[in-house]
């Protein structure tokens, strides 16, 4: 592809999406507002959001089926902003897979081939390949409305991958399928992103989902990107309390209760896994802080317990503790009984504003 | 009924209407019969009957001379239509014309219907396209029949029109029978294909632009197989309404005829029945044959 080629002549291969002050309304609606955001090579980004946060619009831009309202959308260097989107050098697998119904599968997976010319041979080659890496070898001659959900979902993928593009959007594609598949899903996406090398732009709402596959995070809200980073970045130290409640649930302190149990102005964040649960009497160590509460809820979900405890200074603290030694009804005795709830100071991490 | 679900939930159904509807409910198969008999007796007795007894009136035939009808059964009616060349020539003609009609409407309607049910993103845009492409059912066939002539006719509204460009307009004849049956019937293939393409997810053509297909690829590629239920279940309404048409000839066909003009003037000036029951098979089969073919297509179900 031309694209490509040029972009090796201006030495700028590192950058395989770069957004600038990218804006989108929908009339009165703003859908997308002054998104900066970098792409790397070879990269697995995930857009975080809420539904409603703007991400899948980012997403749609990228592809070209939306023109962005203001901003600038550039493909290994060269400016896409305006391009339909059979003229970038992108695919997408979409939210509903959105195959050929009229076609086999082998048609749908050659399909992008066709339209672009390759001869006849080259492209059963490259399909069959292509579905030999989604573990699908032996279907082309399906109907898509003959394979379950998950099997539709690799065929999107094939059909998408053999084109080879030089970046994979995906719409949220694990969506529709159930929690062991898509698991298994995440883990196989995953794989096949480190053996093909392409970059990766993954949208969903699921925090789990992003944490478990994403090199990069960038968390959306109202339009707006709230936090770009790793994975470990996004969910220890989130910039900011819209991040620190949307990935993962977190404890937030704040005005008097920071003031009376850190000693500090601001807002605080906490992890619930991070909060110890003692007894009353139990003495904090050095690099500790402590609070003292009642137990108002005991939440059993299997492999832990959530406990929900009123603290004395006012105001709720989660605290989340695996059931490495205790049994559901140990658990659940505690509703009711006074505790004194321990952490690290490290762990305490001052959410932006 | 609604007097069931108005009923407080404590005390037990009461009351003519609601015990009936109850009586009912545990009768599937007398609510069946009662919900069907008068439509069956309508379709079975007035429609199949009709044409039942049509199809037995083939086989009669009348006294030259009196015009008094002969009940005893005789090939002769399909002798005389097999034989006499008028009628095959006359029987092609109508079937090009149908044929033609049929293009014509499917080349007009895919542009009109893929503008309401997919360029069109406001939803009261798209009903308003609906309704304006339904709008000329709401006049008289007759009124529009007569629009049609002076349209066509010698020194009409299109000779006028194209006289600057100095040309003529075809004036009344076959073409003019087509354009105005395609004219006439072009609402019903618009809205089968409408229907067609509302289904057709956007994402579809999304994916076809995303895996490198231009417009008209797309188009050729995904749109077009996949409204052919919809282009055949309209080309059943243009064809047969076609077929069974005999008065916009007479309007704007000059001295064109078609086959239904053979069966009108049998019944009518010949008063001859039998053979006008007998030329009446021809479109009947002419429309079974095309059912039958495009039954596997699954356009039947988008009727």
């Amino acid at each position: 592809m031309s694209i490509s080629d040029e972009s090796v002549a201006n030495g700028r291969t590192g950058i395989a999406v770069r957004l600038r002050g990218l804006r989108k309304t929908f009339g009165d609606v703003v859908a997308v507002d002054s998104v900066d955001l970098d792409i790397a090579d070879g990269e697995f980004l995930t857009l975080l959001g809420p539904s409603g946060s703007g991400k899948t619009t980012v997403l749609r831009m990228i592809a070209g089926f939306e023109l962005p309202t203001a901003g600038l959308i550039e493909l290994a260097g060269t400016d896409v902003s305006t391009l339909p989107p059979f003229q970038r050098d992108v695919n997408t697998v979409f939210q509903d897979y959105a195959l050929f119904p009229h076609l086999t599968v082998q048609d749908n997976v050659e399909y992008g081939l066709k339209v672009k010319g390759v001869g006849k041979q080259d492209r059963r080659a490259r399909a069959s390949e292509a579905l030999a890496s989604v573990q699908l070898d032996g279907y082309g001659s399906r109907k898509p409305n003959e394979m379950s959900g998950g099997q539709r979902q690799r065929v999107a993928l094939a059909r998408a991958l053999v084109n080879r593009p030089r970046v994979l959007l995906l719409d949220e594609p694990l969506g529709a399928l159930d929690l062991k598949l898509r698991e298994q899903m995440q883990v196989e996406l995953k794989a096949i992103q480190r053996d093909v090398g392409i970059t990766f732009v993954f949208v969903t709402h699921d925090q789990e989902e992003a944490l478990t596959m994403s090199d990069r995070i960038a968390v959306f809200n109202a339009g707006r990107i709230e936090q770009v980073g790793s994975p470990s970045d996004v969910y220890e130290r989130p910039s900011s309390e819209f991040v620190a409640g949307f990935v993962g649930t977190s404890n937030l302190l704040r005005e008097e209760t920071a003031r009376k149990v850190l000693g500090a102005e601001g807002v605080f964040s906490i992890r619930p896994e991070k909060i110890r649960i003692a007894s009353p009497a139990a003495e904090p160590a050095n690099n500790e802080h402590h609070v003292d509460g009642t137990v108002a809820e005991v939440i059993y979900v299997g492999d832990a317990t959530r406990y929900v405890v009123d603290i004395d200074p006012g105001g709720r603290l989660v605290a989340l503790s695996q059931n490495a030694t205790t049994s559901s009804s140990q658990a659940l005795e505690k509703r009711g009984e006074r505790v004194r709830l321990m952490w690290d100071r490290e762990y305490e991490y001052k959410v932006h504003g | 009924m609604s007097a069931v679900t108005t009923e407080p939930m404590t005390s037990p159904p009461s009351g003519g209407s609601s015990s009936g509807s109850a009586f009912l409910y545990r009768h599937p198969r007398l609510r069946l019969t009662g919900l069907l008999t008068a439509p069956m007796l309508w379709l079975g007795v007035l429609y199949l009957g009709s044409l039942a007894i049509m199809l037995i009136a083939a086989f009669w035939s009348t006294d030259e001379f009196t015009g008094q009808l002969i009940k005893t059964p005789t090939l002769k009616n399909f002798h005389t239509l097999l034989t006499g060349q008028v009628y095959w020539v006359v029987a092609l003609r109508t079937l090009g014309i149908a044929v033609a009609v049929t293009l014509i409407d499917m080349v007009l309607a895919v542009p009109i219907a893929f503008t309401a049910a997919k360029v069109v993103k406001s939803r009261g845009l798209r009903y308003a396209l609906v309704i304006a492409v339904t709008m000329p059912l709401w006049a008289g066939y007759l009124v529009k029949g007569y629009a049609m002539e002076t349209m066509f006719i010698n020194n009409g509204v299109i000779d006028w029109m194209l006289a600057p460009l100095g040309l003529k307009g075809p004036g009344l004849g076959i073409p003019a029978t087509v354009f105005s049956l395609a004219y006439l019937w072009l609402p019903y293939m618009i809205l089968p294909i409408y229907a067609g393409l509302e289904r057709l997810p956007d994402s579809l053509m999304e994916a076809s632009a995303d895996l490198g297909a231009s417009a008209g690829k797309t188009f050729r590629g995904v749109v077009l197989p996949m409204i052919v239920p919809s282009l055949i279940a309209g080309s059943i309404f243009t064809f047969s309404l076609t077929l069974g048409d005999y008065i916009m000839v007479k309007i704007v066909g000059g001295t064109t005829q078609m086959f239904a003009n053979i069966i009108y003037d049998n019944v009518g000036v010949a008063n001859n029945l039998p053979l006008a029951a007998a030329a009446a098979v021809f479109p009947i089969t002419v429309i079974v044959i095309y059912l039958l073919a495009v039954r596997r297509s699954g356009a039947l179900e988008n009727l």
